[in-house]
Order: C-alpha cells, then structure tokens, then sequence
C-alpha cells in the first residue's frame, strides 16, 4: 500500500507521528504540530489491519521499543514520546 | 477495522453522567476538563463498538479480549499511576487535588509491561500467597485491590464495577 507511509518534507526534514484516532495525547500532539505550523504525517495504528498494522509497529518500535503513543520521529534521527509540549515547542518553535 | 463509528451526543452524554456518578460513588474523580474527558469517554465507546470492550484509548489494543484484559477501562495501571503521578495514563481519572483544580494533569509514562513481559506473566499467571486452612479462596480484584473470601469472584467488583475475569486468587 503505497499510501501507508505519506513522506511530506518541512523544513525540519520528514516528520512522522504514530498515533491512535482515540488517543487524547496524539490529539493534543496533532493540534500542536498544526499550531507550530509543521509539515507532518501521521499514522493512526488502530485504523489499521494485519500485516500493515504490523509491519507499522515494528518500525515505531525501533524508536519507541514499549510501543507508546504519541511517537514523533523527527527526519529519521530524532524521536520524542508522549505529548512533550516544551520538547515538542522548543523543537519546531519560536 | 477502518469504519469510522458515529457516537450521537446524547449516548455520550449518557455514557459520562454514567461513569461520573459509578466513579465519584467509589471515591475515584474524572477530569474536571470537560473536553477533555468526554473526548475520551467517546473514544472507550468507540472501543466498545469495534473490540466488544472498553479497551484504553491511549493504547494499542489487540483485539484478544484475554490479552487485552490489564487495559480494560479502568486498567490494571489506574491505581498505582494515580497514587505515583497524580493521574491514569489518559487522564481520565486523576486525583482529588487535580479534581479541585488545585494542579494540572499532566502526561505520565507507559507503565504497561511490554508485549512479551506480560504474555510471560499470563502463563505464570500466579500471583497468589501460601495461608493454608483458609475456609474460603480469596479473590483480589486486579483493578482496584478489592478482596473477597469466597468461592468465586463477585460477577462484578462492588467497589469499581470491573467484571469478573479482573479478579485473581490472592490466596
């Protein structure tokens, strides 16, 4: 599925987030990011089914191994769990 | 599991004055941010709709009930992170100082052993202690600490309504 992985590129490189749609943190992450004004993808692992859900959770893993949400991993080098709201600001902010 | 499920006002409405009044009989307080905590009530009744229970929102459920048993809502972690950060790990419920407004609730970390920790767990799956010559077995309630010296565990905990099959033998 070629629309698993979205690559939208900012000015801080690829910014990917794993997610949960009934998460109230991821929510909060996703809102923060669109107030930063970030360009960034995200995955909702619950939205998703089987080998795709799997193979979603083992490349999260390598950044995060408990799995947690929120993961944001920032240009494939950099990778902050859980909704950090001064990490995430003094990451992007101004 | 990509259909998106449709929860009316009125259901959630329900659902928290449900849960606010279950939760405030047994001396526990939701988040006093209304926002907030009905985004995550809908979010348990979206749960409900798509496993069959009320799996955490905040984390990944697998769908086997038996696997998924420790983050039934309210989970096994809610007491011990409630009493260490103030909080559950959604912030569904927090304590009574957050309650008051006095402090802000804040995220905590993932206290949920791993995946393969826990399946290591369920097979052992023996946290019971050695008094003989009881009368009765003694159940403890996973959720809440609740204890029970009969036969069976209650069909449903008196003290935080969790269901049967969150008890263990405690001795």
């Amino acid at each position: 599925m070629s629309d698993l992985k979205p690559e939208t590129v900012g000015s801080k490189g690829k910014v990917l987030l794993y997610a949960l749609s009934t998460c109230i943190w991821c929510r909060k992450t996703k809102n923060l990011l669109d107030e930063l004004g970030v360009a960034y993808d995200f995955i909702d692992v619950d939205l998703l089914t089987g080998e795709d859900s799997q193979k979603i959770r083992r490349e999260q893993e390598l950044w995060n191994p408990s799995g947690s949400f929120p993961t944001l991993v920032i240009n494939n080098a950099k990778c902050i769990i859980g909704f950090e709201e001064d990490q995430i600001r003094k990451e992007f902010g101004k | 599991m990509s259909k998106k499920m449709q929860i009316t006002p009125e259901e959630l409405e329900q659902a928290y004055q449900k849960l606010l009044q279950e939760t405030e009989t047994a001396g526990y307080h939701l988040n006093p941010d209304l926002e907030f905590t009905k985004d995550l009530i809908e979010s348990l009744l979206i749960n409900e709709a798509r496993y069959g229970y009320q799996a955490c929102p905040c984390r990944l459920a697998s769908g086997n009930k038996e696997e998924d048993l420790d983050i039934i809502c309210p989970c096994d972690y809610r007491d011990p992170d409630l009493t260490e950060h103030a909080a559950c790990y959604c912030a569904l419920y927090v304590s009574g100082k957050i309650h008051k407004g006095e402090a802000k609730a804040k995220p905590i970390p993932e206290r949920r052993p791993g995946r393969e920790e826990r399946l290591k767990k369920m097979t052992a799956n023996s946290n019971s202690g050695e008094i003989n010559n009881l009368a009765y077995p003694v159940w403890r309630c996973k959720v809440c600490g609740y204890l029970s010296a009969r036969n069976e565990p209650p069909e449903v905990c008196p003290i935080c309504k969790a269901e049967k099959e969150r008890f263990e033998r405690f001795l």
